[in-house]
């Protein structure tokens, strides 16, 4: 028998390569869906749904704390991207470089509202942590009802979009850059720490983790990506309303990351995609679409209570020594 | 002067609604440290039970608050349903999994009833008088304020007094050493959830009975305030959830008549979080250290 050290491959660039590869690849795939305008916009909604999964999987999955309020980083940063790309752009087609500066604006005040909201309320651990969170996401969305500048209750109309043959094509691309970022961050030493929080925090603490620093640097993180998401949203809806960011769109989300797997990448991903074909494939079963998701969430609480995945993830890595194993195996 | 009298007696009145609920969150809290998300949606059932058996009750010509009974029989019934299901296979899992299955069974309650009595609003007649009378309060405002201050000693009383409250209270302060001293842990948690389920009912009635107007959804909001009213006065603690539910239905009831209607949500989330970061045990709350 080899010992697993021998046959560990470290990251290379054929590994990249390869990576790379089966990137474009999917591309083309998506790209062959893209034709028909009704698929078009689910994919849209596709990868919205798993950058924010993503986004809301680095609280709950990596530093174990839940918030209920991740919609509400979501609108800060729809609106915020709507009013930007408003001022800049007068007709119904933006550009490219002002959609990235748009929501790039979007990203940053959600991540700036993120350090508000979080400093106070990180002080607090678990289920007053989710209430709290549920508090700022419910105000948050009061204010944007209050003021005028957002609308008020009409909300916003007549965003501008991405030209139809660009669109999907630059969310795909985007989404793959927002979900990377993310996981490299969490992947690297800052991510350690964040992980060392969730697993014991006292002990993390002891072992001279700022705790405070990096559980802020986890929900900031988590709440700018979620800004991103909420721009892309807006640039691809058209209109905004403060009452779709309510508690509702928060569980949305949070089921989502449940059921892949608190923790995992590709659970967030996958249960991301299955969660927003499933409602459209089977007709009927968007009627019992809510009730199913809350057996859904009991049982998988119930049994399996580190989601479907739990904190595994799929990595070509690990694809690679299976093969290995079986090619020494076969030369025994 | 007038107007401000008027207004905190109806401060006071939407205060013990929110009370009644509270007293359901701050009862399952200190037993089996979960927010019970459900529990809101309790009230939404106990109001369409009612709404259901109010028409029979009109037809036999009895007094309309009488649909009170069955709605207490199946709240009841179903707050120990939901905990013996959905809460007591996850007791010794992490607090987070019983959280989003509290929230699991809020979304199924909601969902079941959009799905089978339909997402419209309904309306219910009259069942207690909002005729202002000589004094200038309502017959629905006193029953109210008095039914709850009833309740609450009552269940003060019966916390402090019997056999069947203590081991509730010793549950609460500590979970295996109650066990060791022979307490049935598991008979003592479903009736606090009847305690909590039952006073849930009351509270629909009363919510009916003010605001006159039912839909599946209108159980989270009350809830989730009523929740903070139990935070603010010290979770756990019977006496801190009832005057936490006053002062923040005066709280909201101020805004609304003050400030201005579309605040009054946010005034009450903000002194939820005004609560949490600078006083968390709540006004009558323990400080309980962490402990490695």
């Amino acid at each position: 028998m080899m010992d697993k050290k021998s046959i560990r491959i470290k990251p290379s660039l054929p590994l990249y390569l390869v990576t790379a590869v089966a990137l474009v690849l999917l591309y083309l795939l998506v790209m062959q869906l893209d034709n028909q305008v009704y698929y078009s916009k689910i994919l849209v909604l596709m990868l919205i749904n798993i950058v924010l999964a993503v986004s809301l999987n680095v609280t709950v999955g990596c530093l174990g704390q839940i918030t209920l309020g991740h919609a509400g980083f979501m609108s800060v940063g729809a609106y915020t991207a709507a009013l930007v790309s408003k001022s800049m752009v007068t007709g119904s087609n933006i550009g490219l470089p002002q959609y990235m500066l748009a929501l790039l604006c979007g990203g940053i005040v959600a991540g700036v509202v993120g350090i508000i909201v979080g400093i106070p309320a990180l002080r607090l651990k678990g289920d007053y942590l989710a209430i709290i969170t549920l508090a700022f996401g419910e105000i948050i969305r009061v204010l944007i009802e209050y003021f005028d500048f957002t609308g008020g209750g009409v909300g916003l109309s007549k965003i501008p979009r991405l030209s139809k043959a660009s669109q999907v094509t630059i969310i795909f691309w985007l989404a793959i850059v927002c979900v990377v970022v993310m996981y490299v961050i969490m992947t690297s030493r800052h991510g350690r720490a964040v992980l060392a929080i969730r697993d014991d925090e006292i002990a993390a603490e002891a072992s001279g983790v700022n705790t405070t620093y990096y559980k802020t640097f986890a929900f900031t993180l988590s709440a700018i990506f979620a800004g991103i998401a909420g721009g892309i949203y807006a640039h691809s809806q058209g209109i905004l309303q403060a009452k779709t960011f309510d508690f509702n769109y928060s569980i949305n989300i949070l089921v989502m990351v449940v059921l892949g797997g608190m923790g995992s990448f590709t659970g967030a991903i996958l249960s991301a995609i299955v969660l927003t074909i499933l409602p459209e494939v089977l007709r009927g079963f968007n009627e019992y679409r809510m009730i199913s998701y809350a057996v859904v969430l009991i049982l998988i609480m119930i049994f399996r209570p580190r989601g479907l995945l739990g904190r595994s993830e799929f990595s070509l890595r690990k694809l690679a020594r299976i093969f290995k194993k079986k090619g020494v195996n076969g030369h025994e | 002067m007038n107007y401000f009298i008027t207004q905190t007696i109806n401060g006071l009145s939407l205060g013990s609604i929110y009370a009644l609920i509270a007293l359901g969150y701050t009862m399952v809290y200190g037993i089996v440290q979960l927010i019970n998300f459900a529990h809101g949606d309790i009230i939404m059932v106990g109001a369409y039970v009612s709404f259901f058996t109010i028409p029979t009750l009109q037809s036999m010509g009895l007094p309309l608050w009488l649909c009170i009974i069955p709605a207490l029989i199946i709240c009841t019934l179903l707050g120990v349903v939901i905990e013996r299901l959905a809460y007591r296979p996850l007791r010794e899992s992490p607090r987070i999994a019983n959280l989003i299955t509290a929230i699991g069974v809020s979304l199924l309650l909601q969902n079941l009833a959009m799905k089978f009595i339909g997402t419209e609003s309904k309306q219910i007649g009259v069942i207690f008088s909002k005729q202002e009378t000589a004094i200038g309060i309502s017959p629905n405002t006193i029953i109210i304020i008095v039914t709850t201050i009833i309740l609450t000693l009552l269940l003060q009383a019966f916390m402090k007094r019997t056999r069947t409250g203590k081991s509730l209270v010793a549950v609460s302060e500590d979970y295996v050493a109650s066990k060791l001293c022979g307490i049935n842990v598991d008979h003592a948690i479903s009736i606090t959830f009847a305690i909590g389920s039952a006073l849930a009912a009351v509270a629909a009635l009363f919510y009916i009975s003010t605001y006159q107007q039912i839909n599946p959804t209108m159980g989270s909001l009350p809830g989730i305030k009523a929740f903070i009213a139990a935070v603010l006065g010290g979770i756990g603690s019977i006496p801190g959830a009832v005057i936490g539910g006053l002062i923040l239905g005066i709280c909201e009831i101020f805004t609304r008549a003050y400030i201005s209607s579309q605040l009054a949500d946010a005034v009450v989330f903000g002194i939820l979080i005004i609560v949490l970061i600078f006083k968390p045990a709540g006004l009558f709350g323990k400080n309980v250290k962490e402990k490695v």
